[in-house]
């Protein structure tokens, strides 16, 4: 049979690295081809250069046989080649419907006709049970339903080709179910689906065959039904890698962290993003705050840690009231922070390696004399931390911080933090978007400093993360705190009730 | 294998350097302008261009040393507001008011220069410094307002370029005017910067002792910004301002003493410029261009003290140039502008050179990788 896609020995540069290597990936009709690898194995790079975002240095594309010259995406978009990116591409003030004609309308003497394109819209939403209303504004929608528009806005453009990249990053277990229903009915009528992961538990649900790519190269092809998740694991990370981590028993000692009745409000609209939100966090634990993106928990960590101002409630930190304490103070009274989003406030992309691990010590006396940097200590200290936390760069501590792969900038954002010795650890989100060898790593890490008896407080949106790491877990739902519950009389289906806020329990 | 020889060496060099490649755009971008300005001159009056042209680059050789020693004097205030303005770039601000700086210093540093006599032969340092405070005032008040209520320091400083301009010819009319000639006064002997031994080394040129303290505030900075905790924090906040908040710098200060800076050397060269021999405020409503060409000299020596420095030579020597140009052909000295506007332009096309000469450089290499014979 011939495949719908072949692409033949794709090589990809970009400055310093070479994203991929002689790639090459044949995809059947009606089967789901899942692309497997870490974070920088050229996965995005490949499907980027198939859908006409990238043109690769050599290597040819066959789509349905006959050799194509993709250029740009409407070329992918007239073979049929659909993608669902990561980060929506959708205006938030159109309708549903608007943005699915967007680029596609068909127009009668200047004026759109949206009739037509109306019916197409609930018929198809119909078919694949999708549940839209085309009439619905993108704001007003959840995560999952936005993801669905465009899942739609690809079968409206009649595409069978269907690229999703890490669909399901942002989506509630129940959610994921159902897109991975969604996904198996397209395939049935005889479309076939590329699925950008690294999550291995997705793979064997729903791919067909999976190819697997490491460091721009092309591992290998296996079907699924033959394949493990530790074998997966093996072949994308290059090295065994632990899925069970051995976590001791939870022996919480005194309280060191806490706040109470937190209230925070948006500046533009004033809603209360934060909302009455409480939680106390003792030493030798991990705390995890469970919820999906956008529930206020993003806002918690910005009050708890100074960034931005609290409307009402107080922050104590080792008995005292930190409430009104700059970050400075803070961080010297023994807060740590992994923030959320390590390239806006996790690092300085233009500082060396060397100079971020500095970046909250600089002025320490160990790193500076009246006023002048001590270079050997900085990179006596460089070395040590990238030793013992295994990170890797080219240039080691002089390598540019923008170099490095997310990971290894996780790494030693998690190195420099642990390092400066305190009581406490907010990591939020730690994993998020990292592969499965520096997740293992992450988390052993986390469980470590646990046992040590520091206080972690975990922001996450991974339930995996949640019940594997978590003493005690906390659901935030729309800025407030609802219910509280022990891991090992969880399950995630009941969490992902109530961070969908079906459910809550009165305090 | 092939033995690499000194020209894989080489690429290998400027692959793995972006400086070398930002460097090598740089120089790019100054051939270019030339070009344009030799390009010009064709069209002007073809017999006379390359004579004129080879003025231009050749000008500052033309007198020995006394030509030397004026393309230095023309340099010192370009590196200064070179410095000035690269100083507040690194830390993330534009600081196209180094004009008005100037501006203020240049007033205060007269003011002093005229009346402040009894101060015997310390009264030039005293008079200098004036004009380096004032402007540091000056450059605090966009400072200020970034820092507190987030208005954007190029609309503050743009509109305090006016207010400089206007409060210098108000000032200069009350208090140091000399009816007789339109004008200001000139400072006193004794505030006049020492030519010292620069005269009789540059055989009588304009130079003095202010390309001292050009080169001693490009070693400043320079220390200040690749040694110091404090220089530490102005590139961090610079580089990435959420990411300085979070691990505890304290911004606005930052910003408020990166300003403070920036205008204090914008007003050392305000006073360097008016405390010599036969330069008088005027009370003419134009802003001094010398603040402008700062941003130009800033941009070409890649915001780097010791760029600004080199960058700050150059143009001198173009400056020299064109004096030549004007005395020995019928060419207009404003061709320099010319010139130094499309160096400009050019620069500002940086990136894509980067990109372009990264691409060059990589394909020489491949190329010569290719030549490998296969064993």
């Amino acid at each position: 049979m011939i495949p719908v896609i072949e692409m033949n020995g794709i090589t990809k540069e970009f400055p310093g690295i070479i994203a991929n290597d002689n790639i090459t990936l044949s995809v059947q009709e009606g089967e789901i081809h899942a692309l497997l690898g870490e974070n920088g194995a050229g996965k995005s790079t490949l499907m980027s250069v198939l859908f006409g975002l990238y043109r690769a240095e050599k290597g040819k594309i066959f789509v349905r046989g006959e050799e194509v010259d993709i250029k740009n995406p409407n070329d992918a978009n007239e073979l049929g080649i659909g993608m669902v990116h990561q980060h929506f591409k959708l205006v938030d003030t159109f309708s549903v419907l608007d943005n699915i004609i967007l680029g596609y309308e068909d127009v009668d003497r200047g004026f759109l006709k949206k009739d037509e394109a109306r019916e197409r819209i609930i018929e198809l939403s119909a078919q694949y049970k999708l549940k839209i209303d085309p009439d619905a504004l993108i704001r007003d929608i959840s995560v999952g339903q936005q993801q669905r528009v465009e899942i739609l806005k690809m079968l409206y453009r009649d595409s069978n080709i269907l690229i999703f990249d890490e669909p399901t990053a942002v989506l509630t277990p129940q959610e994921i179910e159902e897109l991975m229903k969604i996904m198996k009915s397209l395939v049935k009528e005889g479309r076939s689906i590329i699925l950008i992961t690294h999550k291995l538990n997705e793979i064997q649900m729903v791919a067909d065959r999976v190819t697997i790519l490491r460091k721009g190269k092309k591992i290998d092809t296996l079907n699924v039904k033959d394949a493990t998740n530790e074998m997966l694991a093996e072949r994308m990370v290059g090295r065994k890698v632990l899925f069970d981590l051995k976590k001791e028993a939870h022996t919480p000692g005194e309280e060191v962290f806490a706040c109470e009745n937190l209230v925070m409000r948006d500046e533009k609209t004033q809603k209360a993003v934060v909302n009455d939100m409480h939680f106390a966090l003792r030493k030798g634990e991990i705390l995890t705050i469970a919820g999906i993106e956008g529930n206020g928990q993003t806002e918690l960590v910005y009050g708890l840690t100074g960034l931005k101002p609290l409307e009402a409630g107080t922050v104590t930190l080792n008995d005292q009231d930190i409430t009104h304490e700059k970050i400075l103070t803070r961080n010297l009274m023994g807060l740590a922070h992994i923030p959320e989003d390590r390239q806006k406030f996790g690092l300085v992309l233009d500082y060396t390696l060397q100079e971020n691990l500095i970046l909250h010590t600089y002025f320490d006396a160990r790193f500076q004399e009246r006023g002048f940097l001590k270079k050997d200590a900085i990179l006596e200290f460089a070395e040590e931390v990238i030793e013992k936390y295994d990170v890797r760069s080219s240039n080691g501590p002089t390598s540019m911080a923008r170099s490095m792969s997310g990971g290894n900038q996780q790494k030693a954002i998690l190195g420099r933090e642990i390092e400066r010795g305190t009581d406490v650890i907010i990591a939020v989100q730690p994993t998020r978007g990292l592969d499965v060898g520096a997740i293992e790593f992450i988390h052993t890490e986390l469980l470590a400093l646990r046992d040590q008896g520091k206080a972690i407080l975990l922001i996450s949106l991974e339930l995996d993360e949640v019940m594997r790491l978590s003493d005690r877990i906390i659901v935030m739902y729309e800025g407030e705190h609802v219910g509280e519950f022990d891991p090992d009389q969880t399950s995630p289906e009941e969490l992902g009730l109530y961070m969908s806020g079906s459910h809550r329990k009165e305090a | 294998m092939r033995e690499k020889t000194w020209v894989d060496g080489l690429l290998d060099y400027f692959l793995d350097s972006s400086t070398a490649v930002k460097i090598l755009a740089s120089i790019i971008a100054i051939i270019g302008g030339l070009l344009v300005g030799l390009v010009i001159m064709l069209v002007l009056d073809p017999s006379r261009a390359f004579a004129g042209f080879s003025t231009i680059l050749f000008g500052l050789f033309r007198n020995g040393t006394q030509s030397i020693g004026n393309m230095l004097y023309y340099a010192v205030p370009i590196i200064l507001t070179g410095l000035s303005v690269a100083f507040a770039f690194r830390t993330g601000l534009f600081n196209i008011g180094a004009t008005g700086q100037l501006t203020f210093g240049a007033f205060f540093a007269v003011y002093v220069g005229i009346n402040w006599t009894f101060l015997g032969s310390f009264h030039w340092v005293v008079a200098l410094l004036a004009g380096g405070l004032a402007g540091a005032f000056w450059g605090m008040i966009p400072g200020m307002l970034k820092a507190f209520r987030n208005v954007n320091e190029v609309v503050a400083s743009i509109m305090l370029n006016y207010v400089a301009m206007y409060f210098s010819t108000l000032m200069v009319k009350t208090l140091i005017y000399n009816r007789s000639v339109a004008r200001a006064f000139g400072p006193a002997e004794s505030a006049l910067i020492p030519k010292g031994f620069f005269d009789t080394l540059t055989n009588g040129s304009s130079l003095n002792y202010g390309l001292f303290v050009a080169f001693l505030v490009t070693a400043i900075l320079h220390i200040i910004l690749s040694k110091t905790t404090f220089g530490f924090q102005l590139k961090s906040v610079g580089f990435n301002r959420d990411a300085s908040r979070y691990a505890g710098m304290n911004e606005k200060r930052n910003i408020i003493l990166a300003m403070t800076i920036a205008g204090f050397v914008s007003g050392l060269a305000g006073a360097i410029m008016f405390l010599v021999p036969g330069r008088f405020l005027t009370i003419e409503s134009n802003l001094l261009q010398e603040g402008f060409t700062g941003i130009a000299v800033s941009l070409l020596g890649l915001s780097s003290p010791i760029g600004v420095l080199i960058a700050g030579i150059f143009y001198g020597s173009l400056e020299i140039g064109g004096f030549y140009l004007q005395v020995t052909t019928n060419f207009v000295p404003e061709l320099i502008e010319i010139i130094i506007a499309a160096i400009i332009y050019i620069s500002a096309l940086a990136l894509f050179f980067q990109n372009a000469i990264y691409k060059t450089l990589k394909k020489r290499k491949d190329a010569r990788l290719a030549e490998v014979p296969h064993e």
